[in-house]
């Protein structure tokens, strides 16, 4: 596994160390997933949940929510009420 | 004796008929707590105060009321630390809402009582991958509680609660039973709310009772089972009563034993006191039938498919922004996310996150992800069909008793001694563990049935809890 990009598919900075750690244990990790390329599975269909889940429907209308300040608490930066964050848009 | 002994039917009886008080109680879980706690660790956070000032208040009339119970410190509570064993959420997280059980255990007069260790995100069986702390097991000091719920099932076992809440995707409630020697039940997918739950894996978690007796597992499952229209996966099926028909034994039942679990590597204890109790069973009425879940050997292969892909995508929402760590000095919103999630999470959640997003990154996703849930479909049918010959199936839960801190080498290896509980977990099937009398290290012995047959789960553990 190529574990340099998938960390940055997944948003982990990881340390070359890590990388270098990382990468035996999923090799070994992925060696014994293998075992599934031996079992035909033709004409099987797929198991997302355990049970057929039906897709329930709401009446599209405002529901009980949480209160700004309640969702607000748990901020690690906050401004005029919002979450805030560095500048997202780089210059031009 | 102190009324931390006591199960939770025996300290309701006490409480209604007036001889004690819910304070009673709280004063000797905490004399106990404070005794042992140093030693084995179960608990992240205990408040005393707010836990005395719900007892004061306790409407005993209810069912669980003045009745302490510990949760998971994965399942949220409103004002209270949800840490999930993280120093992502450990810093200054609070809950701002309460979970589907919170509520339901709230309804029903319980007093809440200290959030348990775990391991980190509920990934691992030994609670060391907790990067909060060590919890030891306290019926054989110096070995693993099991994992992930290793708190609670430690707090149960350490008698610092009559019961506690876990949650189970893949044996987290199970497998820490075992080792405790404490009752543990994971209910079938879709019976009890996992609104409130800090997700894991979406399609395998479900929320548990942990307890000292098979009677106080019914009555508490009892309680947290249900629809919420806040979970769109519980099922608005109506709750059966698991009390009833508890004491009406097992004659006549047909008792599956599956081969392929009692598999090379099987500790002879474990097979030994499983045998044994099957033997118990049949001496009061069951008949024992061997069996075949032909696709045992690729379940553990497919839930490391299935989990990991579910959890990178569920903890994509830690990433520094509303809630939990933030790196102190990000140049940018990239590194932000980057490094809040590295200075976050432990070793265990990395692997997991950058195994799911590997299968089901572009080019993987049909040989991995979309492969995996069709053995799904292959293990799910294994049990079906057994079920047509069998009421139940009967295993070991771990191929061995707990083994000692610090004794893992790497990761496979505890993965694949999960084999007996991943199965049921891919299957969304309900189990319990139920502890055996051996005079070593606890074993449990798991029973499974068919889908929402709790009922009839129960019945057998009382079975065997009596023997």
């Amino acid at each position: 596994m190529d574990v340099r990009r998938i960390a940055t598919l997944a948003r982990l900075e990881l340390s070359d160390a890590e990388v270098e750690h990382f990468t035996g244990q999923l090799d070994a990790i992925l060696g014994h997933i293998e075992q599934l390329s031996t079992l035909d599975v033709s004409g099987i269909e797929p198991t997302a949940y355990p049970m057929p889940i039906a897709a329930p429907m709401r009446d599209d209308t405002p529901w009980q929510s949480l209160p700004q300040q309640a969702l607000l608490q748990n901020a690690p930066d906050q401004a005029q009420q919002q979450v805030r964050v560095p500048k997202v848009v780089a210059d031009a | 004796m102190s009324l931390s002994q006591h199960s939770i039917t025996a300290l309701r009886d006490l409480l209604r008929s007036g001889a004690i008080t819910s304070t009673d109680i709280i004063d000797d879980l905490l004399a106990q707590t404070s005794a042992r706690e140093g030693e084995v660790g179960a608990f992240l956070s205990l408040d005393a105060d707010r836990i005395r000032a719900a007892a004061a208040k306790a409407d005993l009339s209810l069912p669980l009321g003045g009745i302490p119970i510990a949760i998971k410190d994965n399942i949220n509570a409103l004002d209270e630390p949800c840490t999930c064993g993280s120093k992502f959420l450990a810093e200054n997280y609070r809950s701002p809402y309460d979970a589907g059980v919170i509520k339901q255990l709230r309804a029903a007069g319980a007093i809440l009582f200290g959030r348990t260790n775990m391991d980190e995100f509920a990934m691992g069986s030994a609670t060391e991958n907790s990067a909060l702390q060590t919890t030891n097991n306290p019926a054989a000091p110096g070995h693993i509680p099991g994992g992930s719920s290793g708190g609670s099932a430690a707090a149960v076992a350490a008698r610092f609660v009559p019961a506690a809440l876990g949650s189970d995707t893949g044996g987290s409630i199970r497998q820490p039973a075992s080792h405790c020697g404490v009752v543990g039940l994971k209910p079938s997918y879709g019976r009890v709310s996992r609104y409130g739950l800090v997700a894991f894996a979406s399609s395998l978690d479900q929320i548990g009772p942990m307890t000292r007796t098979v009677e106080d597992a019914a009555l508490l499952l009892q309680t947290i089972a249900g629809h919420d229209p806040l979970d769109s996966t519980s099922l608005p099926v109506a709750v059966d009563d698991y009390l009833s028909g508890l004491k009406q034994g097992v004659k006549g039942l047909r008792i599956g034993i599956p081969k392929e679990y009692f598999a090379e590597g099987l500790d002879p204890a474990v097979k030994a006191a499983t045998m044994a109790a099957v033997a118990r069973l049949e001496a009061q009425g069951a008949t024992a039938v061997e069996i075949s879940l032909p696709h045992t050997e690729y379940a553990v292969a497919t839930y490391y498919i299935i989990a990991p892909a579910e959890a990178s995508s569920n903890l994509s929402r830690f990433d520094g922004v509303r809630y939990g760590h933030r790196a102190a000095q990000p140049a940018d919103i990239l590194s932000l996310y980057q490094q809040s999630r590295e200075e976050g999470f432990g070793a265990e959640v990395k692997r997991r996150i950058l195994l799911g997003t590997y299968v089901l990154s572009s080019g993987y996703y049909d040989a991995y992800y979309n492969k995996a849930q069709k053995v799904r479909t292959l293990i799910r049918r294994d049990f079906e069909q057994a079920f047509q010959q069998v009421d139940a199936i009967v295993s070991p839960v771990a191929p061995s008793p707990a083994r000692k801190i610090g004794e893992c080498s790497n990761p496979l290896e505890d993965y694949l001694a999960d084999v007996c509980t991943i199965p049921v977990n891919l299957a969304g099937l309900p189990a319990i563990s139920v502890p055996l009398p051996v005079s070593g290290l606890p074993i449990g012995l798991q029973i499974i049935t068919p889908h929402l047959q709790e009922a009839q789960l129960l019945r057998i553990a009382h079975a065997v809890e009596l023997q």
